[in-house]
């Protein structure tokens, strides 16, 4: 088959002014890594509500205190077992001490002992699984092999034997927390590094002259964000659960300090008589355990796309 | 494993030792009766001596004697309370797996239905209320406002009722949340498409494609289910006192049977290291690559 060519002279060619870099400009405005999560757990309504619940919690076991007259440990041995009123908003315990103030008092508790296993997972966590998952070799062998002694032991065991070992409180509960809780976290950190750290950026990087720390700081770590701020979302309700569940059976903080556990406990001999007792720490406990784990949820999904199912 | 499990018996050992207290601190008892008490169980050896018998001991199977409940055997002990534990952790784990199954293939089938939502929200509520919560709350509605069931101790299968849905619970959430997502993916896949496009009927198309492909991975929730089950029969057997090796463990705790809460933790480290060791063989069987690339997650 034969094709006729046409001359082609530049007369035949018009100059267009649009220029050639203007396909290449981008048009909307660039939207980053935590802007797009937010846009995607803006839609997610259980988390949605998840976080302000939590934020409210936090306010009220606060602010709380304040609005009533009572201390959480003023004692009328003539005004207890008051049923809930305008007066005691909770009801008041064996000893007439007012439950609003002791419900309050033990959610801060909680959510100390929430965020400390948060801080922990943060500090302890990441750092402990970034030098293992760095290193390699035969220092993550035996870094791992510390971990596996850890998880080797129900975390609930090794709770109660520090609680054993020192005096039962507040101080004793951050420790027997913070040897658990942060195992998890440099698991997966870990696995992440082993991963990123021989992905083609980082090879990137390492070639431009970057040594471990600022590889470490800028590019592993930051790709790692969204698997540890979901991580650590789980984190939170297990260390409150530990934390109550130790005080529950008398182990955790000790009279006349509370926690929402040791309400629970107390409400629970009182059930068949006094039920409200059982019912209010209860109500805010579980409150507090689904709001997290409602907004843990949705920061999953909108952290790491390829999860959402 | 073996290192690991060396290293957890060493240290419990040794945190026993430094325990305060000793169980015998009855000021009733005579210098002469607290020495001879010693001198039975082997405590006034030095430290390295009594290291050296308990570690002999254990590798036979002897985890020393209880020092509450005069001089009987810890492994016997332990070994007459398994099977209450056992039966109820079983027990949790098939009505789990029964319940959550039906929900999560229900919620999958129906998907944004009503019966999906109701569901999803079961599901996050069986895993945010802890058993210690819903433990009291199963026996005040169940037990005493319905009278169905009896709220304590173990002495017929009306009785491991309730204990067992309330350790069930977490494990149908887990089981229902886990198949739905699966069900939804393989649902998407071609294969189904195929399998619909043939012509099957609805019911074909669910029992022989999708379901059996989803329930593949179901394997690998199954021992994080077993450790959860270990842990949580120490908060549901104190609940519903029930004589298993957690309410021991409790109260093992609370009467510093050190003998006794040294053995138990030796006891549930062995399961625990087991349940992860399935768990590991039984990932490598089902996902080749994790073999391969030799990266454990």
């Amino acid at each position: 088959m034969e094709t006729r060519r046409p001359e082609l002279t530049p007369d035949l060619f018009e100059q267009i002014e649009a220029g050639l870099q203007d396909s290449e400009r981008i048009v909307g405005p660039p939207i980053g890594f935590w802007r797009d999560s937010w846009t995607r757990l803006k839609k997610n309504r259980g988390a949605l509500v998840g976080l302000v619940v939590i934020v409210a919690v936090i306010v009220v076991a606060y602010a709380g205190p304040l609005l009533s007259p009572y201390t959480p440990f003023g004692q009328d041995l003539a005004r207890r077992f008051s049923v809930p009123s305008s007066q005691f908003w909770f009801g008041t315990d064996e000893f007439g001490r007012d439950m609003w103030n002791r419900v309050w008092i033990g959610t801060q508790v909680s959510l100390y002992i929430g965020f400390l296993a948060a801080f922990l997972d943060l500090v302890v966590g990441v750092v402990y699984g970034a030098i293992s998952g760095l290193f390699g070799g035969r220092v993550d062998d035996v870094m791992q092999r510390g971990i596996e002694i850890l998880n080797g032991v129900p975390y609930l065991v090794v709770a109660i034997l520090a609680m054993l070992v020192l005096s039962p409180g507040i101080i004793t509960i951050t420790i027997a927390i913070g040897l658990t809780s942060w195992t998890y976290m440099a698991r997966i950190v870990r696995g992440r590094m082993l991963q990123l750290k021989e992905q083609e950026f980082a090879l990137a990087s390492r070639s431009l002259g970057a040594n471990r720390a600022r590889l470490l700081t800028k590019h592993l770590i930051p790709n790692s964000l969204g698997p540890m701020v979901v991580n650590l979302m789980f984190t939170i309700p297990l260390a409150i659960f530990s934390e109550a569940f130790l005080s529950f059976i008398g182990l955790g903080i000790q009279p006349p300090d509370t926690s929402l556990g040791a309400l629970i406990n107390e409400g629970y001999k009182e059930l068949r008589f006094h039920s409200y007792l059982l019912w209010f720490p209860t109500a805010v406990f579980s409150l507090l355990m689904l709001s997290f784990n409602l907004l843990a949820d949705g920061l999953r999904d909108a952290l790491d796309p390829k999860m959402r199912k | 494993m073996l290192a690991a499990l060396f290293i957890i018996i060493s240290v419990t050992w040794f945190i026993s030792k430094l325990l305060p207290g000793t169980p015998f601190a009855d000021q009733k008892l005579s210098a002469e009766t607290r020495a001879q008490l010693f001198a039975k169980y082997g405590l006034d050896e030095p430290w390295p001596v009594q290291y050296g018998k308990y570690m002999l001991h254990v590798v036979q199977g002897d985890l020393g004697n209880s020092y509450y409940f005069q001089g009987r055997p810890v492994t016997e002990i332990i070994l007459a309370r398994l099977p209450i534990s056992a039966f109820l952790g079983v027990q949790a784990i098939l009505m789990g797996l029964v319940t959550g199954l039906v929900l999560g293939i229900v919620a999958a089938l129906r998907h944004n239905s009503f019966w999906d939502s109701a569901a999803t929200v079961l599901a996050i509520l069986g895993v945010s209320v802890p058993s210690f919560v819903l433990g009291p709350i199963l026996q005040y509605w169940l037990g005493v406002k319905l009278g169905w069931f009896p709220i304590a101790f173990f002495e017929s299968w009306r009785h491991s009722v309730l204990p067992s849905l309330a350790l069930s619970v977490f494990v149908i959430a887990t089981v229902a949340r886990f198949i739905r997502a699966e069900m939804l993916e393989v649902m998407g896949q071609d294969y189904t498409t195929l399998a619909k496009a043939k012509g099957l009927s609805r019911l074909a198309v669910v029992m022989k494609h999708v379901l059996r492909n989803a329930l593949i991975p179901l394997v690998t929730v199954l021992a994080p289910l077993t450790i959860y089950i270990i842990t949580g029969s120490l908060v549901v057997e104190q609940i519903f006192a029930v004589p298993g090796i957690g309410e021991e463990f409790v109260r093992s705790v609370v009467v510093s049977d050190y003998a006794m809460i040294l053995g138990t933790t030796i006891f549930f480290s062995v399961l625990f290291i087991l349940a992860l060791l399935i768990q590991d063989i039984l990932y490598g069987m089902i996902d080749p690559r994790i073999r391969v690339s030799g990266a454990k997650e």
